[in-house]
């Protein structure tokens, strides 16, 4: 009885915590300019179900995709079995599937195994990845202490939760098999059989181990969930949403910012009345310039590196990395939201993103290949955040390059990039 | 065009040379390839001229929206006037703008790159590879254009120009959709690159170089600068030409 209290306890306390922190980032995200990504739902349904349910865009590398597969399906299988911890939780009863699925209860719980062994060997080897091996992409300017302990200590939860879940199982086993007390003779236990010879032969020590394993497994769990919105693993439920809302046009198509229009056309045109025109600023110098899709890519990366270790600038030693870009936007988001929480909505710290987080040299670098569009598993898009900063660069700080001044210069007075008079534009002409 | 419109004719299609293709001495080869090729097949073709301007494509990519903007409305109002319903350019940017950026702000046509056209042409039989250059045994890559690739999924259509040359097609390490910019988009053509420890356009031709390859394909003027300088980088210009792919199917059909 104290048992089920105290869980009822954990479990309320566990589900308002992460409902308030999911709410923040929620928030954060609404602080971005409107954008309309409403327009043909079966594209967006299609392109959701193939590139974060399906997974499609993992396959370029296939040995990271395999295990990152075995991590996942393993993660979203094994809720079923956290569905019958949570009954047993609360009703105090004990493996309650198992009386009215009967045989197929044996098979559940021998694929559980399966998968946890799988998910346990997938994430040995990414520790080994990122911390023996050192892969070039997990290392970087960005990848500073606190985004690298956040991928490891993700890693060593799940190797420990899918241990723990294995030691329950095998003590479990035990107990059933000595006829002991509640534990009645459900399940098969294929993988946690092999732990059976560690365990104790002593009835109390294991129903111990059992109980110590099913507590620690399940807050486990719970607390697995409220790290979510700190980290960049919040990707396992906002890859969802996030490529559903992908950029549907082709990725050589930059938006046509409306506001230029009614200024072009009025200055084409003197008789033409552009609608009242917003106030807003060209461009974007802090993150709520950007619209809300570019905050949700921010809140959706993983952390993974695909971008960067595509990226002609980076590969060429260049200060940019697009997934410093990404990074660097939900650190300032986050910080704006917090400032909120502090000190109200007004709050102004005098930061933003561009200048303070991000420099004009490393946005000068981008050669708009969109490499990193095309590599990012969940469909973020940097380069629409890089556009968007040079816009406020060039339109309200005059802040280009020289070359590129020269080249703005040449387009205005001859409508072409070089120095070249329009009148020897048909020169060329052989025939 | 314009003399076209005083004849009361109307052509076919449109090309739209682009400013590498008018003023730069290596693309304005490109050009003329194109021109021949058109005529070749008999496909009845204007241009503009000097009633060409910048599409703006290096204005939008560096962020100066206005000047962009300025140039697709003058251009469009050009293209409109003409009743321009067909368009093939010689310039991935080009093609790009043209196709995907104009029609909201009033310029809606049919726009094809010219690998495109050259793979039309060759499904329709009315291209082949007769009484021209032979390419056999030399070995060939091709270079994917950034905004024609993964800009607008044209993988297949430069490829095909060169799938009908008796020649040893092979691939980069790097291509297709994860092929390596050649370093000149987004305006990086026209400004000094950033610091680093290489230029792009090197650590693409070591690519090139990787692949053993004899000739380099590009489809795109700036890509063909880029490259060029690449081979000239490497003092490879005796082993490694690079030719635009319109240059090639030209040569094999000995136009
Ligand atoms: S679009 Fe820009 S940031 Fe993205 S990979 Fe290319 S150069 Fe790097
Ligand atoms: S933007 Fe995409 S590819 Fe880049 S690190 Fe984030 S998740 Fe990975």
């Amino acid at each position: 009885m104290i048992g089920q209290i105290l869980f009822l306890l954990i479990l309320a306390a566990a589900v308002a915590f992460f409902t308030r922190n999911a709410g923040k980032i929620r928030r954060n995200i609404k602080l971005g300019r409107p954008l309309d990504r409403s327009d043909n739902p079966a594209e967006r349904w299609k392109t959701m179900a193939r590139v974060a349910l399906g997974q499609s865009k993992m396959v370029k590398r296939p040995f990271a995709a395999l295990l990152h597969v075995f991590v996942y399906v393993g993660f979203v299988i094994i809720n079923i079995e956290v569905l019958e911890i949570l009954i047993d939780g609360v009703f105090g009863s004990h493996r309650v599937f198992s009386q009215p699925l009967g045989s197929l209860y044996g098979l559940l719980i021998g694929g559980f195994e399966v998968l946890a062994l799988l998910v346990l060997i997938s994430c040995l080897i990414f520790l080994a990845r990122r911390n023996i091996v050192r892969l070039k992409r997990f290392t970087g300017i960005e990848m500073t202490a606190w985004p690298k302990g956040d991928a490891n200590y993700i890693l060593i939860t799940e190797v420990l939760l899918m241990a723990a879940f294995l030691t329950m199982n095998a003590a479990d086993h035990k107990l059933q098999l000595l006829h002991f007390g509640h534990y009645l003779q459900a399940g098969s236990f294929p993988v946690s059989d092999l732990l059976s010879p560690l365990l104790p032969a002593d009835t109390k020590a294991l129903v111990i181990i059992e109980r110590g394993c099913w507590w620690f497994h399940i807050i486990g769990i719970l607390v697995f969930l409220n790290y979510l919105p700190y980290s960049k693993h919040f990707h396992i439920l906002l890859a969802f949403p996030n490529t559903y809302y992908s950029k549907l046009t082709p990725k050589g198509q930059f938006n046509n910012m409306a506001s230029v229009t009614g200024e072009v056309k009025a200055m084409l045109d003197p008789s033409f009345v552009p609608e009242t025109a917003e106030a807003s600023r060209f461009g974007a110098k802090d993150v709520t310039d950007l619209t809300w899709k570019n905050l949700m890519d921010a809140y959706t990366c993983t952390e993974c590196g695909r971008c960067t270790s595509v990226c002609p600038a980076n590969i060429t030693g260049k200060l940019l990395s697009p997934r410093k870009i990404m990074m660097d936007t939900r650190d300032r988001v986050t910080e704006i939201g917090n400032n909120i929480d502090k000190h109200g909505k007004d709050h102004q710290d005098g930061k933003t993103l561009l200048h303070d987080y991000i420099t004009a040299e490393e946005l000068w670098a981008c050669t708009t290949c969109n490499a990193c569009t095309e590599a990012c598993p969940v469909n973020i898009d940097p380069l629409n955040i890089i556009v968007e900063m040079r816009r406020y660069l060039v339109m309200e700080e005059s802040q280009a390059p020289t070359g590129l001044n020269n080249m703005f210069g040449n387009i205005e007075n001859n409508g072409a990039p070089w120095k070249y008079a329009a009148a020897d534009r048909f020169n060329w002409k052989p025939l | 065009m314009a003399e076209m419109v005083a004849e009361g004719k109307t052509p076919e299609i449109l090309f739209w040379v682009g400013c590498a293709g008018c003023f730069d001495e290596r693309a304005q080869s490109i050009t003329r390839s194109i021109c021949k090729i058109l005529q070749h097949v008999g496909i009845s073709y204007a241009v503009l001229g000097t009633e060409e301007s910048c599409t703006g494509d290096p204005a939008k990519r560096a962020g100066n929206e206005f000047l962009f903007q300025m140039q697709a409305i003058t251009n469009i109002e050009i293209l409109n006037a003409y009743e321009i319903k067909k368009i093939v350019t010689g310039c991935p940017h080009c093609f790009n703008t043209i196709k995907n950026e104009y029609p909201q702000l009033g310029g809606s046509y049919e726009v094809i790159h010219h690998t495109q056209l050259i793979q039309q042409l060759i499904d329709e039989g009315k291209l082949k590879t007769e009484g021209g250059e032979s390419f056999k045994g030399k070995r060939i890559t091709y270079h994917d254009a950034c905004y024609l690739g993964r800009g607008n999924n044209v993988y297949e259509a430069p490829r095909s120009a060169l799938e009908i040359l008796d020649a040893e097609l092979i691939e980069m390490k790097r291509c297709r959709s994860n092929g390596l910019c050649c370093g000149a988009g987004g305006a990086q053509m026209f400004k000094e690159p950033e610091r680093g420890n290489k230029d792009v356009n090197i650590e693409r031709m070591e690519d090139v170089l990787q692949a053993k390859a004899d000739i380099v394909a590009s489809a795109c003027p700036f890509c063909m600068t880029m490259l060029r300088d690449g081979v000239k980088n490497k003092e490879k210009e005796q082993e490694i030409q690079v030719l635009d792919i319109a240059e090639i199917t030209a040569q094999a059909n000995g136009l």
